[in-house]
Formats: C-alpha cells, sequence, structure tokens
C-alpha cells in the first residue's frame, strides 16, 4: 500500500549513509550546540558532500546542489520530527531523491526550484538558518499543497520509517519468524493491566 | 499427479481466480470428479517464501496494477491509484487475510425487511437465508479449521487482546474472546499450530492460517483434476451465438493471448477485478457487458463500514506481538437503531508495524503532533472497526479511460460514504476510544478506513433477475453457464468479515455446478 505511489521500491530505503572516511578537514567540523539545530551539524565539504563528524556519517550528493540536500534533511526532520532519530536516518531518507534527480531533470528542477522558493521565503540564512522549528514549519504550511513538498513528505513516511535500523529506537522488533515468532518470547506479557 | 488441460479442452469449468471463493470452488468441484482450470493473475509464492516484513511483503503479494478512483471517500484522495489492499497471487487475498470467521446473522440476509427503506440505500434480501446457509457454514469451519467451531480451542490472547478485553470488561461488553479464527490453535490438517510470530497480512510462514494457497490448491491438485495457471491475466470471457459462454481470453506472464475454452466459467477475482471483466466482455449481443440485463453489474460497491482506534498506554503493550486479529467483542454485533443506525459492527483486534502505522495512523499527516503518536508505538494497542455498510447503486466499478498493459481499460473504483456509514463510524469511534480510556489511554486516535480489504456486492444476488447479477447459486440471471464465486455475489455486507460466507457458498455452488453439469442443464 503506497502512499501516492510513492515507496514502491521498498529496497530502495534500505541504503546506509556511507561512513565518513577519515581526512575530512576538522575545520569542517561543526560542534552541536543547544543553539544551533541538529541538522546545522551538518558541514559541506569542499567535494560537495555532506558530513556529519559527530554522527560519522558522510553523504555524497550527485545531482542536487549540496545546499539543498542539507536543507531537504532538516525539511525532512521538520516533517516528521523524533528528538530520538539522528540526522543519519533522515539523510538516508532523502537520499532517494539525489538519486532520483540524477536521473530525472524535471524532478530535478522541481526539487531545486521548490527549495529555493522556501530558501528566499525564509529570508536571510535560508531555511536552514531559521532557528525555531515552530518558525520552519511556519515555512512549510505555506508550501504544504505544493507537488514538492507532497511527494518529499510522501516518499518521506516510506523512505524514513522504513529503514530496519530506525525500529529499535520506536520498539519495533521486526521480523520475527526466523525466532520462533513471539509464542515463548512475550506474546501476552503485560503485566500493568 | 497435477493436470494438465488442453486449451481447446471444452468440457472443463474455467474459474477465473484462486481465492477463498475460486481456489474453494476448484477443489470441491476436483473432488467431485470434475475437471478444472483456474485462471490466476499472479504469481505461486509458497508459504515458506513469505516475508516478514510490511514493505517488502507488500511488494510480493499485493494487486498493486492501476486502477483509478473517484467519489469523497478519503481512500481517493490519499491513495488515489490504490483503492484496495487486496492480492495478486496464488491463494488470493487468503494469502493476506487475518483469519476472522465469523458467520452472518439471520437478519443480515434480510436487510430490506429488517432495515426497511434508507434513503439513498439499495438495500435487498438476500435469495437466502441463514438456516440455508448453516450447513455450509459448519463445512466450512471445519474445512478451514476455525477455533471455537467443532470442539476446536480458541487462540490464547496476546497483549493487544488483554488490553482489548480488559476495556471490554470496563465497558461493560459480554462477548469478547479470541475470536472464531481460521488459524490452527492446534496442528491440524497436516499443518502447525499458530505460533504467535504477528505478520498474518503478509502471508503465514508457518502455515497455521488457512489458505488455499496450501489447502484447498493442492488438495484439488492431488485428484488428477485441477490446474492452477499462474500468472493468466483474464482480459474477457467469451460467448456463442446462443448466449452460452464458451471459453475465457487471458495474457500469459509473456503478456500473448491466450484461450481457453470452458464449458463452464466461474469468475472469482474479488469484487473490482470480476466486474471489470464482465463489464470489459462486453459484444453485440451483449453491449453492456455480460450477465448485465439489470444494470447492475459493478454497482452496490461495498466495502464495509471501516476505521481503526489505537490508543496509547502508559506502559508498553508491544501490540505487533502474536496473532494479528485475535480478539474480538461482538456485542455491537446486534441491530439496534437506537444507536442511530441500522446494521452493526465487531470491533477486532489489529496491529500494523512502524512503517505501516507511519503510513496509514492519518494518512497526509506530519508534524509533532503526528510523530508524537508514533514516538509511543510500543505503548499502542489497536482495533479495527468493521461493519455493514449501505449498498448504494451509485458506488461502483466501472472501466476507466486508462488502460492497462494489456490495453484492458482500468477499474474505477467509485465510493461515497452513506450517512447512515458515517454514523455507525462516528459511534464506533467513540465506543472504541471510551474503551481503551477506560483501562488507561493517554492518547487515542480514530484512524480512518485503509485501502479496502473487503471489496462486496459488485455481481450482487438477487431473487429477481431485474435487481440483480446472480441467483442464489451464484449462477448469472443471464447465462446459466456463467457463476459468479466471490464476495461480488453479496446482496449486503454483514457486520462480519465476508471470507467465511465467501467459502460457505462456493461449497454450496459447486454442488449445484456438479448437479447442473450431471443432469447437462449446463
Amino acid at each position: 500500500m503506497s502512499d501516492h505511489n510513492h515507496g514502491h521500491n521498498h529496497a530502495d530505503t534500505h541504503h546506509h549513509a556511507h561512513p565518513a572516511k577519515p581526512g575530512f578537514s576538522r575545520r569542517t567540523f561543526l560542534r552541536r550546540s543547544s543553539e544551533i539545530t541538529l541538522a546545522a551539524a551538518i558541514t559541506i565539504t569542499a567535494g560537495g558532500a555532506l558530513l556529519n563528524e559527530s554522527e560519522a556519517w558522510a553523504l555524497e550528493v550527485k545531482a542536487l546542489k549540496p545546499e539543498t540536500m542539507k536543507t531537504l534533511i532538516l525539511m525532512a526532520r521538520d516533517i516528521y520530527p523524533h528528538d530520538k532519530v539522528p540526522d543519519r536516518f533522515y539523510a538516508i531518507a532523502v537520499k532517494a531523491y539525489d538519486a532520483k534527480a540524477a536521473a530525472d531533470p524535471q524532478f530535478k528542477s522541481m526539487l531545486e526550484t521548490g527549495i529555493a522558493g522556501l530558501d528566499t521565503a525564509a529570508g536571510a540564512g535560508g531555511y536552514v538558518g531559521v532557528a525555531w522549528e515552530a518558525q520552519r514549519v511556519a515555512l512549510l504550511h505555506q508550501i504544504s499543497s505544493t507537488p514538492m513538498f507532497e511527494t518529499v513528505r510522501s516518499g518521506l513516511v516510506v523512505s524514513l520509517y522504513n529503514q530496519q535500523e530506525l525500529w529499535p529506537i520506536f520498539g519495533y522488533e521486526g521480523e520475527s519468524y526466523s525466532k520462533g515468532g513471539y509464542i515463548h518470547r512475550g506474546f501476552d506479557d503485560i503485566d500493568w493491566l | 499427479m497435477v493436470a494438465k488441460f488442453d486449451q481447446n479442452d471444452d468440457g472443463v469449468v474455467v474459474i477465473i481466480g484462486s481465492g477463498a471463493g475460486g481456489g474453494t470452488l476448484g477443489n470441491e468441484l476436483a473432488q467431485k470428479g470434475i475437471n478444472v482450470v483456474i485462471l490466476e493473475a499472479g504469481q505461486r509464492h509458497e508459504y515458506e517464501d513469505f516475508i516478514n516484513d510490511e514493505w517488502a511483503s507488500f511488494s510480493q503479494l499485493a494487486w498493486t496494477d492501476n486502477r483509478t478512483t473517484s467519489g469523497s471517500w478519503r481512500v481517493a484522495k490519499n491513495f488515489p491509484n490504490l483503492p484496495a489492499w487486496i492480492v495478486k497471487a496464488v491463494g488470493g487475498s487468503t494469502t493476506h487475510w487475518a483469519g476472522a470467521s465469523l458467520r452472518f446473522q439471520a437478519h443480515e440476509f434480510k436487510t430490506l425487511t429488517t432495515y426497511g427503506h434508507v434513503p439513498g440505500a439499495n438495500l435487498l434480501d438476500w435469495p437466502i437465508t441463514l438456516a440455508e446457509m448453516e450447513p455450509y457454514y459448519a463445512r466450512a469451519e471445519e474445512k478451514m479449521g476455525v477455533t471455537r467451531t467443532g470442539n476446536r480451542p480458541g487462540l490464547p490472547g496476546n497483549n493487544n487482546f488483554k488490553v482489548l478485553k480488559a476495556g471490554a470488561d470496563k465497558l461493560g461488553y459480554k462477548e469478547c474472546h479470541t475470536g472464531n479464527m481460521a488459524i490452527n490453535s492446534i496442528e491440524r490438517d497436516n499443518r502447525n499450530s499458530c505460533q504467535q510470530t504477528g505478520f498474518c497480512f503478509q502471508g503465514c510462514k508457518w502455515g497455521a492460517k488457512w489458505s488455499t494457497l496450501y489447502t484447498e490448491i493442492p488438495k484439488g491438485e492431488a485428484t488428477g483434476k485441477l490446474e492452477v495457471r499462474p500468472q493468466s491475466h483474464v482480459l474477457r470471457i467469451e460467448h456463442d451465438a446462443s448466449g452460452k459462454v464458451t471459453g475465457v481470453v487471458y495474457a500469459d506472464k509473456d503478456g500473448k493471448e491466450q484461450r481457453q475454452k470452458a464449458r463452464v466459467v466461474a469468475v472469482a477475482g474479488n469484487s473490482i477485478e470480476s466486474p471489470r471483466i464482465l463489464l470489459n466482455s462486453h459484444s453485440a449481443m451483449f453491449p453492456d457487458g455480460l450477465a448485465n440485463s439489470s444494470g447492475q453489474v459493478g454497482r452496490n460497491y461495498m466495502r464495509h463500514m471501516t476505521g481503526s482506534v489505537y490508543g496509547v498506554f502508559e506502559k508498553p503493550v508491544h501490540m505487533y506481538r502474536g496473532t494479528t486479529m485475535a480478539g474480538i467483542i461482538r456485542d455491537e454485533a446486534r441491530f439496534d437503531p437506537s444507536r442511530g443506525f441500522v446494521g452493526g459492527y465487531e470491533m477486532e483486534t489489529l496491529s500494523l508495524g512502524l512503517p505501516f502505522m507511519a503510513a496509514f495512523l492519518d494518512p497526509g499527516a506530519w508534524g509533532r503532533e503526528f510523530t508524537s503518536a508514533l514516538d509511543g508505538y510500543s505503548n499502542m494497542a489497536g482495533m479495527w472497526l468493521v461493519g455493514e455498510d449501505m449498498p448504494q447503486e451509485t458506488n461502483r466499478i466501472t472501466l476507466s479511460s486508462f488502460k492497462d498493459k494489456y490495453g484492458m481499460p482500468v477499474a474505477d473504483v467509485h465510493f461515497d460514504d452513506h450517512p447512515n456509514d458515517i454514523a455507525m463510524r462516528n459511534y464506533a469511534y467513540k465506543q472504541g476510544m471510551a474503551l481503551y480510556e477506560s483501562v488507561g489511554a493517554i492518547r487515542t486516535f480514530p484512524t480512518p478506513p485503509y485501502p479496502s480489504t473487503h471489496n462486496l456486492g459488485t455481481n450482487r444476488m438477487s431473487e429477481n433477475a431485474r435487481d440483480g447479477v446472480v441467483n442464489k447459486h451464484g449462477q448469472t440471471h443471464d447465462i446459466k453457464n456463467l457463476f459468479v464465486s466471490d464476495g461480488s455475489q453479496f446482496t449486503s455486507g454483514g457486520a462480519e468479515n465476508p471470507t467465511l460466507t465467501i467459502v460457505s457458498l462456493a461449497i454450496r455452488q459447486a454442488e449445484f455446478i456438479a448437479e447442473q453439469m450431471r443432469t447437462k442443464t449446463i
């Protein structure tokens, strides 16, 4: 059952972000602090990749502007905010958009134009420069009926939540057949009723 | 020895579809010595191939061929090309179903008599009664190994059931148990017992849940009288100058047209595809499609009044552990118009994994209100509300202007809720939310209907040919060697999950077809 026909190819969402390669300059490291948003911990390297040193991952960007990917990652978090979920899951979730943009100029243009519009509406510093989630969400509400927003959101609902590595954060245990089901593993262990 | 019939063999019964209706009919006829070819659009995946992963399983089993939608139902907005969550594979939706096996209540066969005229509803009594159905229900329950029938024990209750039961007790509901399930509570029929794995909707990897895939079909094949032909997508049914059907044209796995001749054709492709095939088989003699002199083919599409309620509690539930739907409250299934609607509904345990919960809890929603609900996933309990919806002539399957890869018009599914459906859903939401709140829910979520799993009514049974498509045996009023064998025969939907009734009707229909063939009437 796919939302607006996105995510038929679920397998695309099981990719991992590349682990950060050694040798990225320390100067690109931006320490996370309470004043910056999570996604602001992502820096753009000279080679145009995204780097999150604190989470130890980097993401190559092929078709989209690196700045666009960075904005998409924050936008993904603002659409489906989970404070316990590290940025890398959001990065993996939007990675497929870069791949699709590489193959589909029209799709690429829709994303680049859409993100540029979001940045313009955000004022100096762009979308990632808006400090409060509520202010960014207000900007998203302004574009929530656009095809760009709906494309990003409806793809994300699959590509974010279909990551097996994410499931334990929510207490979902996934596949159970190979473990013999739950007949001896707590199918009826509720003790608080 | 598995049979292989010649395409020019005009003595075979051709059944379109291998699910609850088609798979059962095929085996029943084969057991009586009748040669049967089942044409199944999907592939054959044996149960060890099923996948404990929601999206991956969806890709493996679901009918994802394009369909279009219209009408005011929310599915048309959120899932415009996916009106139904049903299966394209050998075994049909019996691979995916949850196993709930309930008999209709007597009054549900007599809706027009019982409910009277409901404005906007095209109510009609079935031409068959519960009393006539009871022996067939008993045979179906035996065949399927339904729990709490025939001295078979019930399934044990999982965490999700225990929450439901505690709430049922608080609210004073009397009939709450772990269901009448076609899932083995003990080893039976050379199949495993339930291992509480969850993933019932993704196909039971233990084979504990009844599915035609590994019960009816191999049993039929063992007679040497049944051939199942997978990846055979039916395009149209052909007839001769006398108006009798003569064969079925289908696209094989390479998209090449094939023709299987037939003595009898039975359509069992589910309530969207079955009318699509009949409508697409129009000819000079039958310009509105086969068996459509009443104009009722494709009309009266029902999908059950559905909705879900999820509750988040302070402490863990792990609702996804164990049998998905082994939990029911039946008190609201009664006919009691004082609640503000006719018909009734069942409350049944339900869970989705995290990926599907994200997609279906509130389709299209985003932001913290939505995601904080998912943050409570492990502390969540869930129930499905399933009740009788009103047949409406304007809710219907038609041929779309879009065509599939074979050039066949895809099905358009039009649906508007009837005011009775809405009143029932709102009442059911209120009860479901109150139930979870009574056992300490912090938040509750009245969740909208998913793409339809119970598709019914589009070739309905009627006493008179002008009111429906088939008679009490599923034989079309217009063409005596053309039958309908799936849930599209239903004159009304009842509150109950439909599979047991489909299987019972197929057992009954097999007796009729065999007798008609024996006497050379068809």
